[in-house]
């Protein structure tokens, strides 16, 4: 009969040591999973005054019409697209002058449909949008709205009746630019219209239509060829741009 | 005495002589006849796109219409009643009043000038209009798809190509000539409430580069009231 190892006989002391060790280790480890709620090193103390906040991203996009293929409508010895892409060159750099952002959807004789207009003007999430034409008939210049009803903006609005949703902020920029204009001495005819490009911007959208100047002699046609009358026109709606821009940046 | 019985046996026949004669005349005059109805019908095919009636008949009675007259010097519309006579029937009367708006453009003097005239106008359709899904819908209309006497309208205008092709290029010529459509169409039937443009009877995405024809006009929001703009 040989001697059995009880399981119950003394315990070795390196063995106790060893667990209270374990333990001790266990519980260190512990401590910090437990009060990690409560910061272990103190903050630093707030500062007494905030940042000033960044003032919104302010961006005009400049879409001159036509262009391409498309010459638009005649006016005298130049087409259409040509009179458009020069006016919106010289007011891109009156507002690069005063600060403004400015995106253009053409640079260059490039024909654009509608829709790739609308797309450069919605990814620049703009603050004013102005599609530049001219035309023969009439005198002076001719701004018009989108003859869209309002409509409360949407996460997904449709593409053809975007701009429902920003129609009162452009009212109030065509109001604004009408009384640029008026003040810098030209003749002004407001208007709603159905004009595809306007109508699916997301921005504050006006089409502003260039016509002969009224005190032009027996051809009209020369005022789209006097460099003075482009000039006062790109002035007095940069002047608006900005004076727009600063009433989108009150608080 | 057998040679002149010889010579009187080959002699035509009186009768055959007068015979091919006539027979020579007719033919002569079925040819010339023929050839007058041939003419004629030439004449009917160049002139055929043109064969719609775009006069009333003179029997109908003169009738006021009002028409609302674009100015291009303000970007205005202008009302202005004409006396002219006008069919009972709606889609007539619309083209002949349309026609005669038109005419006013066509004219050397004119405050908004568009060529083309009265011909520009091909047809006006008038349909019942369209309801949105909530809203009800007679059963007279729902029924045969033709106009009720009491509903509102849907007016077709189709222009033609010719017409489209003229017109100056332009915001603001090409909107008051479709808003002075649209009004005027408001103005003398008072249940058109929206109106579709067509040219040459296929949708047109504009009419002369600028102004959207894809989509419907309100005819209410034509006519202009006392002392405003459109």
């Amino acid at each position: 009969m040989g001697m059995k190892n009880s399981p119950k006989g003394p315990r070795n002391p390196l063995t106790t040591l060893l667990c209270v060790s374990t333990g001790a280790v266990i519980l260190l480890l512990a401590i910090p999973l437990v009060t990690a709620q409560a910061p272990l090193v103190p903050l630093p103390a707030p500062p007494t005054a905030p940042p000033a906040p960044q003032p919104p991203r302010f961006v005009v996009v400049l879409d001159a019409a036509h262009g391409g293929d498309d010459p638009g409508g005649p006016l005298g010895s130049q087409p259409e697209k040509a009179f458009t892409l020069a006016l919106s060159v010289r007011l891109r750099s009156l507002l690069g002058a005063r600060g403004i952002q400015v995106l253009t959807t053409r640079e260059s004789d490039a024909t654009l449909d509608t829709n790739r207009r609308a797309e450069i003007a919605n990814h620049a999430n703009a603050q004013a949008c102005l599609s530049l034409h001219a035309s023969m008939t009439g005198t002076g210049i001719h701004v018009f709205v989108s003859a869209l009803a309002p409509a409360p903006a949407t996460r997904f609005p449709a593409w053809k009746t975007a701009q429902a949703a920003s129609i009162t902020r452009s009212l109030a920029l065509a109001g604004l630019i009408n009384a640029t204009l008026k003040q810098a001495g030209m003749t002004v005819a407001l208007g709603r219209t159905a004009l595809p490009a306007v109508d699916s911007m997301t921005c504050p959208a006006l089409a502003i239509e260039v016509a002969p100047d009224p005190s032009a002699g027996a051809n009209p046609a020369d005022s789209f060829s006097d460099p003075a009358y482009q000039a006062r026109i790109a002035e007095a709606l940069a002047a608006a741009l900005l004076e727009w821009k600063t009433e989108a940046q009150q608080p | 005495m057998s040679a002149r019985f010889q010579i009187s046996r080959f002699r035509v026949p009186r009768f055959q002589t007068i015979l091919f004669s006539v027979l020579v005349a007719a033919s002569a005059i079925m040819g010339g006849l023929l050839w007058r109805q041939l003419d004629r019908a030439h004449q009917r095919l160049l002139t055929g796109e043109d064969s719609a009636p775009t006069q009333a008949p003179q029997v109908a009675p003169a009738e006021q219409a009002t028409l609302l007259v674009a100015n291009d010097a303000d970007n205005s519309l202008l009302t202005q009643v004409e006396t002219l006579p006008l069919p009972q029937d709606t889609g007539a009367r619309a083209r002949l009043i349309l026609g005669k708006l038109l005419d006013l453009y066509a004219a050397p003097d004119a405050a908004h000038p568009v060529p083309g005239g009265s011909a520009s106008i091909a047809q006006v359709f008038l349909l019942p209009a369209p309801t949105l899904p909530g809203e009800p819908k007679s059963a007279e209309s729902k029924a045969s798809g033709a106009p009720t006497a009491t509903g509102p309208l849907l007016a077709v205008v189709n222009l033609t190509g010719t017409f489209a092709a003229g017109h100056p290029s332009g915001i603001e010529t090409e909107n008051l000539t479709l808003q002075s459509i649209s009004g005027t169409l408001h103005a003398n039937l008072p249940r058109v409430t929206e109106v579709r443009f067509l040219v040459d009877g296929q949708s047109r995405p504009t009419l002369a580069g600028h102004a959207d024809l894809t989509g419907t006009y309100l005819a209410a929001d034509a006519v202009p009231t006392e002392g405003a703009h459109p």
